[in-house]
């Protein structure tokens, strides 16, 4: 636990490989580590670190500014509930007060179950279907107050549409397959090296003048 | 959960004759697969990109440029131009696909990237191939999985077929694309932002200049930043050419633009819209597009351009979406995101949802955008709790200014003699957020100042005990 297991080691070091430096695989590498223990640990962190050739502070220093990004344990599910303006204007604040009300947290908290932690979240792109929601970053769109009851429900227990929802921390489902003998150009950006097919138009056009 | 998100009214609507150029396999079953994207839709897939490389670079750039392709992304600036930015002699450069979605109200690029995913890796490799990238960091929103996972299949599926990596179509253009994901940050969007989250960063822009992109980008390489529908775009201009494309729209505007349309209007969705000929009054009406304010209710305020933009009151209907008569009136078309809101709506209560919204995203390089989000929101959320002050209007306005400082561009407001002041505002910050903030603060003081009034209650005197039992003691 907390530091990448083989098969996610493995995978890390194939996501380092695509960027021509290794700093950039931060974030997917912190997602993954994620996505492994539910939330983003200081060894998963030091471990990212070492991957991508940075300091602990600095990956903490990158990954405290996403809000995606848990520095501690969180609930199996996170219900995020959109406030933002147009679900706002169609009953988003009524539907954070009646979770806040069945769950017994605030927003921020988790249930004492571990089961959920809910939060009011900014815009996630669902606007025309609002009001909107997110459990696990899967949504649930135009929600009234039984669907919210019966979702809760089914978070709290286990069961009905929590089967729906992957664990906390797994995003995509699928995964781009780029292995580092698939990449073509990745170069160091010292290294100046023009591409090929701008080469050759630049010398036909040479030829041609 | 294949497809959450597809619902009823997402589908895109076709206005008579025009052509759908972004959004035509919305509808197409498995519009997202290889094979399905080949032979469905306004053109064949990925024959926009074999027209691209039977031409030179230049010619592709030129074709853009001609074509009139304005950015998508909410600054409304012409694509091939921005190409033409880069430096020339230096490499390696890069393209950097823009796809951290997250100006409220606006979705359009999360149906783009999860519905035809195909169209905009085909748009990217167009694009790489113009202005010399040889590689491609497609950066999408992290709470977005399943764009994510479209994104991640379609390259897949490119791959094995030779359209993305070496040799792409059996030629020496060779490119590698890489999905990239963000982890939740609204001011990511701003493209120098995402570059520093790109380099592994915290998501703060740079200053502008020395950091224009396309000379100083991403590992301080010359880096283009292109939107998600910007690039959606290229297929079909490709295939079609520039006459067919610049015979949407208007002359200054060509083409169309995916709007999304939210709020309460009776049919909410995104549609593909020509520019400049399409009014908001056609989008909120017409039987195509919203249908109607919900509940036969009376139309109170609008944003016509995402969070960032200035509101719009029923006196605007008959604009057009394009992006010069918007700015002219006070606001701006941005990223497409139109919320409309009917007279149930309470102006300041939709206030403060925004402003919370940019005090939250705030990145805190800049003090004025720092502070001011903050304190705009906690003023706004004591008048909203019934505690304001009689002077908090003023002051919120004097934060506003410190913000953006001068007149706020202003819708115009004929019953009071006010006139429209243009888009785009003046700023104390390195990047627009901050001045964003106080879109919403000054739109709704300007016109409804009485329901801000309303809300300042004057404090309660201090309680005063009436008739205290001695209890001993002192009895106080």
């Amino acid at each position: 636990m907390a530091r990448f297991n083989q098969d996610n080691e493995a995978l890390a070091r194939r996501i380092v490989a695509r960027y021509p430096e290794p700093k950039s695989a931060t974030i997917p590498l912190c997602h993954l580590s994620q996505e492994q223990d539910g939330w983003l640990t200081e060894d998963g962190m030091a471990h990212v670190a070492e991957l991508v050739g940075c300091t602990p502070a600095e990956v903490l220093g990158t990954a405290s500014f996403y809000e995606m990004f848990k520095l501690h344990p969180v609930g199996r599910y996170c219900l995020n509930i959109c406030t933002n303006i147009s679900c706002r204007i169609v009953g988003a604040a009524d539907l954070l007060a009646r979770a806040e009300e069945r769950l017994g947290v605030r927003a921020g908290g988790t249930t004492a179950d571990g089961a959920v932690t809910l939060e009011d979240v900014e815009c996630i792109a669902a606007c025309t279907e609002a009001p909107a929601l997110q459990v696990n970053y899967r949504y649930v769109e135009r929600v009234d107050e039984a669907t919210l009851d019966a979702l809760i429900d089914d978070l709290r227990s286990g069961t009905g549409r929590a089967a729906d929802f992957p664990p906390h921390g797994t995003l995509g489902l699928v995964r781009q397959e780029l292995a580092p003998e698939d990449l073509a150009n990745v170069t160091p950006p010292e290294d100046q090296t023009v591409p090929p097919w701008i080469e050759r138009h630049a010398a036909a056009a040479e030829g041609g003048s | 959960m294949s497809d959450a998100t597809a619902t009823a009214d997402g589908g895109a609507v076709t206005d008579g004759p025009m052509p759908l150029v972004v959004s035509s396999r919305f509808d197409v079953a498995d519009g997202h697969t290889l094979d399905v994207y080949r032979t469905s839709g306004s053109y064949p897939g990925y024959s926009g990109l074999a027209a691209a490389l039977e031409r030179t670079p230049d010619e592709v750039r030129e074709t853009v440029v001609s074509a009139t392709l304005l950015g998508r992304g909410g600054a409304g600036f012409p694509a091939g131009v921005k190409w033409g930015f880069c430096p020339p002699g230096v490499w390696p450069r890069y393209l950097v696909v823009n796809g951290d979605e997250s100006e409220p109200g606006t979705y359009k690029d999360r149906m783009l990237m999860e519905r035809d995913p195909h169209q905009l890796v085909e748009g990217a490799l167009i694009a790489a191939y113009a202005i010399g990238a040889a590689q491609v960091f497609l950066y999408v929103r992290g709470e977005m999985p399943h764009a994510q996972e479209r994104i991640a299949a379609a390259l897949n599926e490119a791959k094995a077929a030779g359209l993305v990596g070496r040799n792409i179509l059996g030629t020496d253009f060779s490119v590698d694309v890489v999905l990239h994901w963000g982890a939740g940050a609204y001011i990511v969007g701003e493209e120098t932002a995402l570059i520093e989250s790109l380099e592994g960063n915290r998501g703060m822009p740079r200053l502008k200049p020395p950091f224009f992109p396309a000379a100083n980008g991403l590992y301080m390489r010359p880096t283009i930043v292109n939107n998600v529908e910007s690039l959606s775009n290229l297929p079909w201009l490709l295939h079609h050419g520039v006459e067919a494309f610049t015979s949407v729209g208007t002359e200054t505007s060509p083409g169309t633009r995916l709007i999304a349309l939210s709020g309460h209007v009776r049919r909410p969705g995104i549609y593909e819209v020509p520019q400049g000929t399409t009014t908001f009054r056609d989008l909120f009406e017409d039987e195509r597009y919203g249908g109607g304010i919900r509940d036969g209710r009376a139309l109170k305020m609008f944003i016509p351009g995402g969070a960032s933009a200035p509101w719009f009151f029923p006196e605007q209907v008959d604009l057009p979406l394009e992006a010069r008569p918007v700015g002219a009136a006070g606001s701006m078309l941005g990223s497409g995101a139109v919320v409309v809101m009917d007279d149930t709506t309470d102006a300041v209560e939709a206030c403060f949802s925004l402003v919370r919204f940019f005090a939250r995203e705030s990145c805190g390089k800049c003090t004025p955008c720092r502070e001011g989000t903050t304190w705009e929101e906690k003023i706004l959320e004591r008048i909203m709790e019934g505690h304001g002050r009689p002077s908090d209007i003023d002051l919120l306005l004097d934060v506003a200014d410190n913000i953006s400082p001068g007149p706020y561009p202003v819708a115009a407001d004929p019953d009071h003699g006010l006139d429209a002041v243009p888009f785009p505002p003046r700023q104390t910050t390195i990047c627009p957020l901050g001045p964003s903030s106080v879109a919403p603060i000054t739109s709704a003081i300007r016109r409804f100042r009485d329901e801000f009034e309303a809300r300042i209650t004057r404090r309660d005197p201090i309680p005063v005990a009436v008739a205290v039992e001695s209890v001993g003691g002192s009895g106080v």
